[in-house]
């Protein structure tokens, strides 16, 4: 009785499967995807600390180095993880592509009013 | 492609039978939610530009206080720092999982991205505390006010992310995944990942730079 009812989920899962299969792959390469990003992100996380608490590296390097490995993250999390990379965006990109040009424009502003 | 308990979710639920591949973009209030949300972020980002840019002026004005390089513990700000950039990922698997209408896997990420926002508040309220002792009052000098208040303010971005999870977490409990609710999880989400993104800049621009110098 038992294995009867196994062989029957079984072929019910065999004729769901080669629809499954295509779906599959799609989901293994979206799921392999985010975790090189999270890996990527981690090791930046991970090499500027390095860069800063290593007497070894000219903090004249570090500095820009820590910026770049900064922006390169911030990239990876909007495109990947907020879903940018998706069709049909251009507005959400523009969107926050202007919040960053005037949030440069601003900061840049506001250190130069201090600092003169 | 449906399995069974995907089915016995949709029937329960009698909203809809077919459940969209981007449930939070299927309707056009839901369309108009992300897009308006996008337009938020826009303005966060200029909001957060303009305290990083009053910090950065500031940060050399120590007065008679502490200044960064007596203060800052790297080893606690790398913890923070890898602790919402989990939180962060298990938003993302919260939200695959929306698009799965795999309810009860949602509910479990973004309760794990819920318990890792509060165990980075919890960092964030033991370092204020150990600052405060040190001697860096709110009104101790211009580093301590333009430093307190960055920062606060992100923690302040924290701690409303996690009330507006839990929120809907609560909610969901009674109708379940809705195409209605769908897409206010995803901005949710999207609100959570920028938290991520403006930790980012702060470890950068706050700790790194403050240790280096």
């Amino acid at each position: 009785m038992e294995s009867n009812i196994q062989k029957n989920s079984h072929s019910f899962e065999r004729s769901t499967i080669d629809v499954s299969l295509k779906q599959k792959k799609v989901t293994t390469r979206k799921y392999r995807k985010l975790f090189v990003a999270f890996g990527l992100m981690f090791v930046f996380t991970i090499l500027a600390f390095y860069a800063v608490s290593s007497d070894a590296i000219a903090n004249s390097f570090a500095l820009p180095f820590i910026f770049l490995l900064a922006c390169l993250q911030v990239v990876l999390q909007l495109f990947l993880f907020m879903h940018l990379d998706e069709k049909g965006n251009a507005f959400p990109i523009s969107f926050i592509f202007t919040g960053v040009v005037v949030a440069a424009v601003t900061v840049a502003a506001l250190m130069l009013l201090i600092w003169w | 492609m449906q399995t069974n308990t995907e089915l016995e979710h949709a029937n329960t639920q009698t909203e809809t039978q077919t459940w969209p591949q981007h449930p939070e973009k299927s309707t056009e209030e839901a369309r108009h939610k992300v897009l308006g949300f996008w337009f938020f972020l826009g303005g966060e980002t200029v909001l957060f530009a303009t305290l990083f840019g009053t910090y950065l002026g500031l940060k050399g004005s120590i007065h008679n206080g502490p200044g960064p390089l007596d203060l800052f513990h790297l080893d606690l700000v790398f913890y923070m720092t890898a602790i919402l950039l989990t939180s962060s990922l298990t938003s993302v698997l919260a939200v695959w999982a929306m698009q799965r209408r795999d309810y009860a896997r949602m509910q479990l990420w973004f309760a794990i991205t819920v318990i890792l926002g509060l165990c980075f508040l919890a960092f964030e309220v033991y370092e204020f505390y150990a600052y405060y002792h040190y001697g860096l009052g709110y009104t101790t000098s211009a580093f301590a006010s333009s430093f307190y208040t960055l920062v606060g303010f992100h923690g302040a971005h924290v701690l409303f992310g996690v009330c507006w999870i839990t929120a809907l977490m609560l909610k969901a409990r009674k109708l379940g995944l809705t195409t209605k609710n769908a897409p206010k999880f995803y901005v949710a989400s999207l609100y959570w990942h920028f938290i991520d993104v403006v930790w980012v800049f702060i470890f950068t621009a706050v700790y790194l730079m403050g240790v280096v110098g």
